[in-house]
């Protein structure tokens, strides 16, 4: 099955190409919340895709053999379900601290809902 | 609804238990079946996680729907990210943007969070009862509405077939 081997590296070799992506997007964007924002997308697909390529390359039959499958659609899952929700939190988190937005920022709506106290600042402790 | 919740629950773990062993070993799916009624009978007769949850081959299939559309948008999302980087100079707008979602479930907003913070240039900041706070990586819209059909029109008419 060497088959299934080469497309299964050329897989993980798509996944770390991503993560490489989200690494170079960390040091290319100018403040905190766009860095967060490529590098979760980025690092979500990477670590899907490589599983996907773990999966391949573990393949050896459906039913008989080893096969990585399942837990790789888990693993899958868990990534889809916390690496969102951990991004999210990181975000809000230094948002509320006030960390500075790029000068490039158009609008900020969240700031003016604050500000005009249609919402309550939750307060740092 | 308790029952929906105990058919819920069981399932959920009936498919974990099965995809982690991953064989139809007569025993194996004994024991699986023990075990998962067992803990949706102590842990989830009464929860309120499944609440909004709509049980049918209607939104069986949307299921199915829904994990296709997100795929493309995770693989649009990535080619959108790929590009900022990789081209010289920085071609963005930033902006932070309200969207307003009709979704009335916990879990339903939960997903639709999860689906933005996945889609090309869209991340949610913050939560506030049906108003989403959304950064937005290259600002097309300020408008409320604008926005909602730009950002979250596709997940969210089929995650209305999913959850009331």
């Amino acid at each position: 099955m060497d088959i299934f081997k080469l497309i299964g590296a050329i897989m993980l070799l798509g996944g770390s190409l991503s993560l490489l992506v989200a690494a170079i997007g960390m040091l290319k964007m100018p403040d905190v919340y766009n860095r967060v924002q490529v590098a979760t997308k980025a690092s979500t697909f990477g670590a899907i895709f490589s599983f996907l390529g773990l999966a391949i390359i573990k393949f050896e039959h459906w039913f008989t053999g080893e096969n990585w499958l399942g837990r790789v659609i888990i693993l899958i899952i868990f990534i889809y379900i916390t690496n969102p929700v951990s991004s999210h939190v990181l975000m809000r988190a230094a948002y509320f601290m006030r960390f500075p937005l790029s000068k490039l920022t158009k609008t900020d709506v969240l700031r003016d809902d604050t500000n005009s106290n249609l919402l309550k600042e939750p307060k740092n402790e | 609804m308790k029952a929906k919740n105990l058919i819920v629950s069981f399932s959920v773990l009936m498919i974990a238990w099965l995809l982690l062993n991953w064989t139809l070993d007569p025993l194996i799916v004994a024991i699986g079946i023990g075990l998962s009624l067992l803990i949706s009978v102590l842990f989830c007769s009464k929860c309120t996680v499944f609440e909004g949850i709509k049980l049918g081959p209607k939104a069986f299939a949307y299921t199915f729907v829904y994990i296709l559309v997100f795929i493309r948008e995770l693989i649009k999302a990535n080619m959108d990210v790929t590009k900022r980087v990789l081209t010289p100079g920085l071609n963005i707008e930033p902006g932070i943007v309200k969207i307003k979602t009709n979704l009335k479930s916990k879990m339903a907003r939960l997903i639709l969070a999860n689906s933005i913070t996945l889609t090309p240039g869209t991340f949610t900041i913050h939560v506030e009862g049906e108003y989403f706070y959304i950064h937005w990586i290259s600002t097309e819209a300020v408008d409320i509405e604008e926005a909602t059909q730009k950002i979250a029109n596709t997940f969210e008419n089929i995650l209305k077939e999913l959850y009331e």
